[in-house]
């Protein structure tokens, strides 16, 4: 039993699958209703440095390139490659210095300078110190990933159904969940539910501190494609690390397949305010005209929100929770739960059936912020 | 002297205008903001000056009311008290600590940021057509009802010679009265509801002699010119021929043009145009890559039975080289929204005094629900005393708007009596055919939205957006979005647009560097 029918949900229903168990997905919304709805589809590296972290992301991207194979352009998977862009030479070497320690965990990062950065994004500001083009980075169509993903597991899908309670025995252990539309048994739930991960547990008697980070997204008029990569600035790395509440927006520029440009996203923590902020998209738009001059004349159309789940470490919870024997966890990915997805999918795919995972779990321990209370 | 409060009106309708009149008469400085070139909206819509119109009141009822609003507006434009910033295309409105902020992009090529605060807002935003989709609508020569309105009242010109107009509502008897006038052969009117609901005297129908009249007038002059009036009748197909051929070709143009950029920006105008030519459905100037034009050759009619069914083996065929077609309104939000003003059925919500839950913010006119221009005058009359009350620090009293009161309950109900009575065929998404386009921004089929639906989990609109793009191009599902909701089964719920009009990049990066006082939280 899945609860949560994002991009995570889906991966966790298809990989289960696939080890042969038989699954139910529920979701008290439609599929990819939360915050895969409301993403860009990053399957980014670049981004994260040496870690568990970076781990999951490698194996997640092995995983999305098999899935692409698979699904064909229905999921719009595209490996366009990211390129991060200095923006003075400070920042340069600093970036020169983090690319050192991604490349000996295994990432591929190149550093570009002058005349080979505008042969990689002829369109790009002048005078520029330089860049790392990391072509592992890769984009795919959120929506339609989790929506395929779902199909492709064959799982039983119960959209509109809202979970009122964690079913236990007297034991303790879990043994399904009680929903608005009747009681669903299984020997064991998995929590998919994203930024609504913490509600989940605790009606299972436990706790997840997944708390939600709201982000813009700008979505431009169809253009012919003129950002060909990933693009975006050194400090967006900062960001994703920061711990600040205050609106962060260093944004991620890409063009896609249908023709809009994104540009994503700012960073802020505001609970689960759903209002229109002015002031965050004018940051992104501030961002991205100084990467891209050329944005300016281009009209944004439209722009939308999402809440990001994010736990304290900025590390997933991923994997069985002691607490609560047979509740797994696999949430609070913050911004890179697309890219994470297949990779969790396929780890709580191996818990469930008592197979040695690919990865370490330690770091993804859903307990682990107990015991730091304690 | 201290200065006046200063009230930004958004809208120069009838709703606006009434707002502006009388918040100007009641000490208020009020700016009028308007994205046409003339004050009156889409109601008291004004031919261009340059084409001298002799008899433009022959158009239009009510212009003794116009004409008074107008002469109003004129005399406090005067005095100083009004600014009617014409060619404001407003696409935001923010809220700051101490007052609003209007953003707009004025020019033709709505690039030239302008910011006006005011110490409160009104919005009169009105509304704008709702088309249903059927087989062959992306034709060149179907248009909306009110596209073609809007032509007969603009530029004074008609572009065919033989319509159809069909759809359901009260706008479609002046449409056709209009062409007619107008010299065109309206070879029928279309209604999906039965014309006799309409005349049957009964509640709130009964109790509006006036709208009686007038809907009677009509009905008499389409009589005049010989026009087939069916009732409880819909079209449930247009067919295409090669232009200047006469061979139909079926609903081969199904596939139509794409509408991803039309030829100026603005998204209103897709379905209440603001520019002759582009008020087609269809943009026959922007179909790249298609080798043949179809054009509209004959349209398909049907019966409907009691429950609003098309009744098998009435179909029969009328040859037409226009069809304006539409399907009621609906209200725009857009503005209201960002505002977190809350919503009521698919209208913005609003108290006696016309004023939304957002502290500062009023509404009137079609905005807060489609109701008419006469309801829309007396909402903003309301507003504009309401809002110049509690701008001067006091509680307004409503007995100084009595009869307004009075006017709006009166109106209200009826336009309740009238949603009761038109309505488009029930099980209308029954006869769209899965290559049919209905998202023509983005190219969706009917096809895709339920595979969506069916195959792929999405469950409400903004699930089958994401999943099909339906919606998500130029227009922003304003057109669509009644279409895909009754393909996927699913509510018409107002999906959220922060930027009522695209706006570019640079003024938003310019704002962002450059912040305006007011409206920066």
């Amino acid at each position: 039993m899945v609860v949560g029918a994002g991009m995570v949900g889906a991966a966790c229903a298809l990989y289960a699958a696939r080890a042969g168990l038989d699954v139910v997905l529920v979701d008290r919304g439609p599929v990819a209703g939360g915050t895969t709805g409301a993403g860009e589809g990053n399957l980014l590296v670049s981004d994260k440095e040496p870690g568990p972290e970076l781990d999951l992301a490698l194996l997640s991207l092995r995983l999305w390139g098999e899935l692409a194979g698979e699904f064909g352009t229905a999921v719009e998977y595209e490996a366009k490659g990211g390129v991060v862009v200095a923006t003075s030479p400070a920042s340069l070497a600093a970036l020169g210095r983090f690319a050192a320690g991604q490349r000996a965990a295994g990432v591929v990062a190149e550093p570009v300078e002058g005349d080979a950065l505008y042969g990689l994004e002829p369109h790009l500001a002048h005078g520029l110190p330089g860049a790392v083009h990391y072509p592992q980075d890769c984009q795919v169509m959120p929506a339609l990933a989790a929506a395929h993903a779902v199909r492709a597991s064959g799982a039983r899908l119960l959209t509109g159904r809202t979970v009122t309670d964690v079913l236990r025995t007297p034991g303790g252990a879990v043994r399904g969940v009680r929903s608005d539309h009747g009681d669903l048994h299984a020997p064991a739930v998995v929590n998919a539910a994203g930024t609504w991960g913490a509600e989940l547990a605790s009606l299972a008697g436990t706790t997840l501190p997944v708390l939600p980070r709201r982000g813009f997204v700008l979505v431009t008029e169809p253009l012919p494609r003129r950002v060909r990569h990933k693009v975006y600035a050194a400090d967006y790395v900062a960001d994703v690390a920061s711990d600040s509440a205050a609106l962060q927006a260093s944004p991620v520029v890409e063009g896609t397949a249908a023709g809009p440009v994104l540009i994503g996203a700012s960073r802020e923590r505001v609970g689960f305010d759903r209002s229109f902020s002015l002031p965050a998209v004018r940051a992104l738009a501030a961002g991205a005209t100084r990467l891209f001059p050329f944005l300016s004349d281009v009209r944004a159309v439209r722009a939308y929100l999402g809440f990001r789940p994010y736990l304290p470490d900025h590390l997933p919870a991923i994997g069985p929770d002691p607490r609560a024997p047979g509740l797994y966890h696999a949430c609070g990915h913050e911004g890179a739960g697309i890219g994470l997805a297949t990779g969790t999918g396929h780890l709580i795919a191996q818990a469930l059936t008592a197979r040695t995972p690919d990865l370490d779990l330690t770091p993804f321990r859903p307990d682990r912020f107990t015991e730091e209370a304690a | 002297m201290t200065e006046r409060p200063h009230l930004a009106v958004i809208g120069a309708g009838p709703a606006g205008l009434a707002a502006t009149v009388a918040a100007a008469a009641h000490g208020l400085r009020v700016t009028l903001l308007d994205s046409a070139a003339q004050a009156g909206g889409q109601f008291y819509r004004q031919p261009a000056d340059g084409l001298r119109a002799r008899r433009p009141q022959a158009l239009h009822h009510q212009w003794r009311t116009w004409e008074r609003l107008r002469d109003a507006l004129d005399a406090h434009v005067k005095a100083g008290h009004v600014r009617h910033l014409t060619d404001h295309h407003v696409w935001c409105v923010e809220r700051g600590a101490d007052g609003f902020t209007v953003h707009a992009l004025l020019g033709p090529e709505q690039e030239e940021p302008v910011s006006v605060p005011a110490d409160a807002v009104l919005l009169a935003t009105g509304g704008y057509e709702k088309v249903l989709p059927f087989p062959g609508w992306t034709l060149p020569g179907v248009l909306t009802a009110g596209g073609a309105q809007a032509m007969l009242k603009g530029t004074l010109a008609v572009s065919g010679r033989t319509a159809v107009v069909a759809g359901t509502g009260p706008l479609l008897l002046p449409v056709a009265a209009g062409l007619a006038a107008a010299g065109v052969k309206v070879a029928a009117l279309v209604e999906s509801a039965g014309p006799r609901a309409f005349l049957r005297r009964t509640g709130a129908l009964a109790a509006q002699p006036g709208k009686l009249a007038e809907g009677a007038g009509y009905a008499a002059r389409l009589a005049r010119h010989r026009v087939r009036l069916l009732g409880r009748h819909t079209v449930v197909e247009a067919h295409g021929a090669e232009r200047g051929g006469s061979e139909p070709q079926g609903r081969s143009g199904g596939e139509g043009p794409s509408t991803r950029r039309p030829e100026g920006p603005g998204t209103a105008r897709l379905s209440t145009p603001a520019v002759p030519g582009t008020a087609g459905l269809s943009t026959p100037a922007a179909a790249p890559g298609r080798r043949t034009t179809h054009m509209l050759a004959a349209v398909t009619v049907a019966a409907l039975d009691a429950e609003r069914r098309v009744r098998p083996g009435t179909q029969r065929r009328i040859p037409c080289d226009t069809l304006a077609v539409g399907h009621g309104m609906l209200a725009h939000t857009d503005l209201a929204e960002s505002l977190g003003c809350r919503l009521e059925g698919t209208g913005v919500r609003v108290d006696d005094e016309q004023r939304t839950d957002v502290p500062g913010v009023w509404a009137a006119g079609e905005t807060t629900g489609i109701g008419g221009a006469a309801l829309a005058l007396a909402e903003g009359h309301i507003a504009g005393r309401s809002v110049a009350a509690r701008l001067h620090g006091h509680a307004p009293d409503p007995r100084t708007w009595a009869a307004a009161a009075k006017t709006r309950t009166r109106l209200r109900a009826f336009s309740a009596a009238l949603d009761a009575v038109y309505a488009p065929p029930a099980h209308w998404a029954e006869q769209i055919t899965d290559d049919t386009v209905v998202c023509r921004c983005e190219e969706v089929t009917a096809g895709a939205v339920r595979e969506a639906v069916g195959e792929l989990g999405a469950g409400d609109l903004r699930t089958v957006k994401l999943l099909t793009r339906a919606g998500m191009g130029w227009c922003q599902g304003r057109v669509c979005a009644p279409a895909v909701a009754g393909l996927a089964g699913c509510e018409l719920t107002p999906s959220r647009r922060p930027f009522a009009r695209p706006v570019p990049l640079g003024v938003l990066a310019h704002q962002h560097t450059h912040p305006t006082g007011r409206g920066s939280s």
